[in-house]
């Protein structure tokens, strides 16, 4: 930080009125600064990328920067009813209202993204000079009379934000990245911001942090043994300048206001192991010794895929997103009825909600392979997703088998013959499960059952309804059973 | 023996004994003499081939001209312009009623023209008017037709001939005719070869008097009816024996629909990180909010987001609680690897544990041929007292190598939940080149510190999905032939053993 006389300190105030919009503001200022083509794109480029990332596209951090030569302080951030705002923006000859550029800004490309952030407030964001010129109107657009070029000298940077401490972190590193570039380099001129309370500090607070950390630590942590000095050396490299204290018990590291992503020892640990080279590590396995378990649900699952394939039917594997339709409306059901989870804002019909049922994923299987010979067998072994309260989140998985006999004729049979088999391989004797006769919608009246195993009902065997067969594009009979498989458990 | 093959048996024997009689014939002219349907004779004498040496063959190509369609029908009813004089009455007709009185009308009506055969008074009131101009006509082309359909071609003159191919009455077709002599084994009656041993003939012994076709090894035999596992499914199944192999446990991962907490916050990753993004998360709008957490420990990871401590700086912000309650389709199993990592920590004792899980997560992201909103992630840690980076790479090593990938390289990479974190690289040998095959890292105190485990229990975790290298080992390139209903059954009917290590 350059040292300067206190009367010639320049100072931003903020007003309370920002409160209710973006209450926070730091500023500093990069002098005599020189400016090529190459580093004005790249200093248009770094905000850009700030704004994108941390600023969270604009909405947390903003940026300006301003030709501090053509304005004066102290500056006055405030915020403003949009009629009482008008100045000419960036780029535009004449002058406009808030209102104004609102409306000119909608049609704009790259500009139209960011107006939902302050649209709708009952005051909008400015940033002013003595005199009432307007550097900016924060996040949108900066005023057309600061604007930098290749001959500016003296830069002001002012970040605007919801989150003070991202706003610090912004400016600290436009200022550490550019001030290279100052007639006196990496040197910057503060800026005094003053709090509506009357408090203020100084901007940019490029704050140092040391962090005591243990070479024998890191060694153990990646799996290294060099010394202390050779880590102390490694860090500095990495730009974290470290020196040896305690009789080489310990390093002293010095963090720059640039490497704001170091919470925590373990990041100096992981530039150190970056330095040394992770390829230069030796790679040896713990001896951790467990015996391993399989989850009940997926053993079990694989056990009975080998035994449907074996059966003569074919796995499928199809998506857990789908629309509404094809839970309820393409199987005769109202929706409303149906227990699913629905997504918020689906960018297609696709992603309407998570099935409920495995028939309709295999049922647009068959249909994009109606040209294959029939009969088509196929089944899938796969979570269903179903709303339940008794969950922390309020939805649980479970685990079905759904199994669909495509041909000329409904062979009924097949799929009653395939159920028999599952049950078994499962050790269900015959009088341990039968079928109660059952009406549904998505199935042909008179040719659908409920099946109850042990008192439990656990699903539907059937012959499909001819509307259902239709909505799902598809031309022959069908028959097929789902069942929930967790009560074999 | 059917109905066809008695009559084809018929016929043969019928060209056997012309064969006896002439010594020799050739099947175009005997299907003129016989006026027989010439393919018909062709079939009989390839199965009089097909019993060896009765006879000979010679093929023979020739040109033929044929009648098409058009020229059946003018050989059966009478040229275009034939028709059209005899549509015209005495007292003629308009033109324009004659044309829609006969098929081909303008075709006809300029021919007759040309021919003379009628005349056009362009003058008269209700429009042009047609009348015969001549008493009586001869059908020409008609009769050339019908010099065609009975193989009498040669009474027509080339001029003829080319003005009906002009008129696309007759075309040239090939004929492959055969040149049949006597053979060497000739005789005449057949006797056909049995194909096939059967059980009568085992029993009365009649084989012994039966000749026996040789079986013909050239061709496929008879695919048997089976089932088939999924292609994806079986690499899925083949990546869970590795892990069970390495002595690694599988987690409970039967659940979607995870909250912001155990997917993002519990990781340490920041509440306003863009990966927790509309347009990169699924949201759920039912059930919006998660209502149940372990409220203790959710006080721990507030205070470490919002002002530090365990070691950390933090990440200064406000801690909603209402941003970590919000549900979502989860974005990766390690959501579950925290749950289970929580459980571990409230244990009396810790246990060094290994855990795995392959299931499935879905990002929101732009979809293209390599990208579905589903996919399946492939997920190991180890927690262990004193774990180093040395070790994590250990582990990757041993889990590619039953892989059958043995030449492995790290580079540094970022994660909000892992320090230090690594891409994992291999080397292609048909590509020729490294390519990324996954990613791991050693998890942040910050993350595990506030669940309860011991300060010096680390955790190491790996990742890959389950898609790519399926798709890298059987060369597929668009990810919708693999997953969901777009998939083609012959490739997964086709598909051989999953066999990761070859």
């Amino acid at each position: 930080m350059i040292e300067l006389p206190a009367n010639s300190i320049n100072q931003m105030i903020i007003h309370p009125s920002t409160a209710a919009v973006r209450p926070f503001a730091v500023a500093a200022i990069l002098r005599d600064i020189t400016f090529t083509q190459e580093r004005y794109q790249s200093f248009i480029d770094l905000q850009d990328k700030l704004h994108q990332n941390i600023g969270r596209q604009r909405s947390i951090v903003a940026i300006g920067t301003h030709d501090l030569d053509t304005i004066q302080g102290p500056f006055h951030y405030e915020a403003l009813p949009p009629k009482d705002i008008c100045f000419k923006p960036l780029n535009h000859k004449k002058e406009y209202t808030a209102i104004e550029l609102m409306e000119l800004f909608s049609t704009d490309s790259h500009l139209k993204h960011y107006l939902h952030i302050i649209q709708d407030k009952p005051v909008y964001p400015i940033i002013k000079d003595c005199n009432n010129v307007v550097l900016s109107m924060p996040p949108i657009i900066n005023g057309d009379h600061t604007k930098i070029t290749l001959k500016t000298k003296n830069v002001f940077v002012e970040c605007t934000a919801t989150d003070l401490n991202k706003a610090k972190i912004v400016l600290d590193t436009i200022v550490c990245m550019f001030s290279q570039y100052c007639a006196a380099p990496y040197r910057v001129e503060g800026v005094k911001v003053v709090s509506p309370d009357g408090s203020y500090l100084m901007h940019p607070e490029l704050p140092y942090r040391k962090e005591i950390v243990s070479p024998k630590e890191i060694n153990k942590s990646i799996g290294i043994s060099e010394d202390a000095s050779s880590i102390a050396s490694l860090l500095t490299r990495m730009c974290l300048p470290s020196v040896i204290i305690d009789n080489g018990q310990s390093l002293e590291v010095e963090i720059p206001p640039t490497r704001h992503d170091v919470l925590h020892a373990c990041d100096i640990i992981e530039d150190v192991a970056i330095a040394f080279g992770y390829n230069n590590v030796n790679r040896t396995i713990s001896d951790t010794n467990c015996v391993a378990e399989q989850f009940p649900v997926n053993k079990l699952t694989d056990l009975l895929r080998e035994v449907i394939a074996a059966a003569g039917f074919t796995e499928c594997l199809t998506f857990a997103l789908c629309s509404r339709e094809d839970v309820a409306d393409k199987l005769g059901k109202n929706i409303k009825d149906i227990p699913a989870v629905h997504i918020a804002n689906p960018k297609t019909l696709e992603f309407q909600v998570a099935r409920t049922t495995l028939l309709p994923g295999i049922l647009k299987t068959v249909a994009c392979n109606k040209k294959m010979p029939l009969p088509l067998k196929l089944f899938e072994i796969s979570d269903v997703i179903l709303l339940d309260k008794t969950k922390d989140v309020g939805a649980r998985n479970q685990r079905h088998m759904c199994a669909v006999y495509y041909n000329k004729v409904a062979g009924f049979e097949v799929i009653h013959g395939l159920f028999d088999r599952t049950m078994q391989v499962l050790e269900v004797p015959n009088n341990d499960y039968k079928f109660i006769p059952v009406d549904d919608a998505a199935f042909f009246p008179g040719q659908c059952a409920d099946i109850m195993v042990r008192g439990q009902n656990i699903g539907k065997l059937g012959v499909l309804h001819p509307d259902v067969i239709t909505k799902f594009d598809l031309n022959m009979p069908c028959s097929v059973f789902e069942i929930d498989i967790e009560p074999f458990l | 023996m059917t109905v066809c093959e008695e009559a084809m048996a018929e016929l043969s024997e019928k060209l056997l004994t012309i064969l006896s009689e002439r010594n020799e014939f050739d099947t175009l002219d005997l299907s003129i003499e016989l006026q027989f349907d010439h393919q018909r004779l062709v079939g009989a004498v390839k199965s009089l081939q097909s019993l060896g040496d009765v006879i000979t063959c010679e093929q023979r190509n020739s040109k033929q001209w044929e009648l098409t369609d058009e020229g059946k029908e003018i050989a059966e009813k009478g040229s275009h312009e034939a028709l059209i004089y005899e549509s015209i009455p005495l007292e003629g007709i308009n033109q324009n009623e004659l044309l829609g009185r006969v098929p081909n009308g303008k075709v006809g009506f300029s021919k007759a023209m040309s021919l003379g055969w009628i005349q056009i008074d362009k003058a008269a009131k209700d429009g042009p008017r047609v009348t015969k101009k001549v008493e009586a006509i001869e059908d020409g082309v008609k009769e050339i037709c019908q010099l065609v359909k009975n193989f009498q071609i040669d009474k027509i003159t080339d001029q003829q001939k080319n003005e009906c191919k002009k008129r696309k009455l007759i075309s040239e077709v090939k004929i492959v005719s055969y040149f049949v002599k006597k053979g060497t084994d000739f005789k005449t009656s057949v006797s056909k070869q049995e194909i096939e041993l059967t059980a009568d003939m085992i029993a009365s012994g009649s084989w012994k008097d039966k000749s026996f076709k040789p079986y013909n090894f050239n061709a496929l035999g008879l695919p048997p009816a089976s089932g088939h596992l999924h292609p994806l499914l079986k690499v899925r199944t083949q990546f869970r024996q590795i892990f069970l192999e390495m002595g690694f446990s599988e987690m409970p991962t039967n659940n979607y629909v995870e909250s912001s907490f155990w997917n993002f916050d519990a990781l340490f990753q920041p509440q306003q990180h863009p990966a927790r993004d509309a347009h990169d998360t699924f949201f759920i709008a039912e059930p919006e909010e998660a209502h149940e957490f372990p409220m203790d420990y959710l006080e721990k990871v507030k205070t470490v987001h919002s002002i530090g401590g365990y070691g950390s700086q933090g990440y200064k912000y406000d801690w909603k609680l209402k941003e970590a309650a919000k549900n979502i389709m989860r974005t990766h199993t390690t959501g579950v690897s925290a749950r289970m990592l929580y459980q571990l920590a409230q244990k009396e004792k810790f246990t060094p544990s290994k855990y795995f899980s392959i299931d499935r997560v879905f990002r929101n992201e732009t979809l293209d041929a390599t990208h579905l909103a589903e996919f399946h992630q492939i997920e190991g840690l180890v927690a262990d007292y004193g774990l180093t980076l040395g070790n994590l790479m250990g582990y990757i090593e041993q889990f590619f190598k039953k892989y059958g990938i043995k030449k492995l390289r790290f580079k540094p990479a970022y994660n909000p939940y892992t320090e230090p974190s690594m891409e994992i690289f291999s080397y292609h040998e048909g590509l020729k080149k490294w390519v990324e095959v996954g990613n791991s890292g050693v998890f942040r105190p910050e993350m595990l510190l506030p669940m309860g485990l011991p300060k010096n229990v680390s955790v190491i975790a790996w990742g890959l999905s389950l898609e790519r290298p399926t798709m890298i080992k059987y060369g597929i390139s668009n990810i919708r032939e693999l997953f969901g209903p777009k998939v083609n059954l012959q490739k997964i009917y086709d598909n051989p053993l999953c066999r990761l290590d070859k």
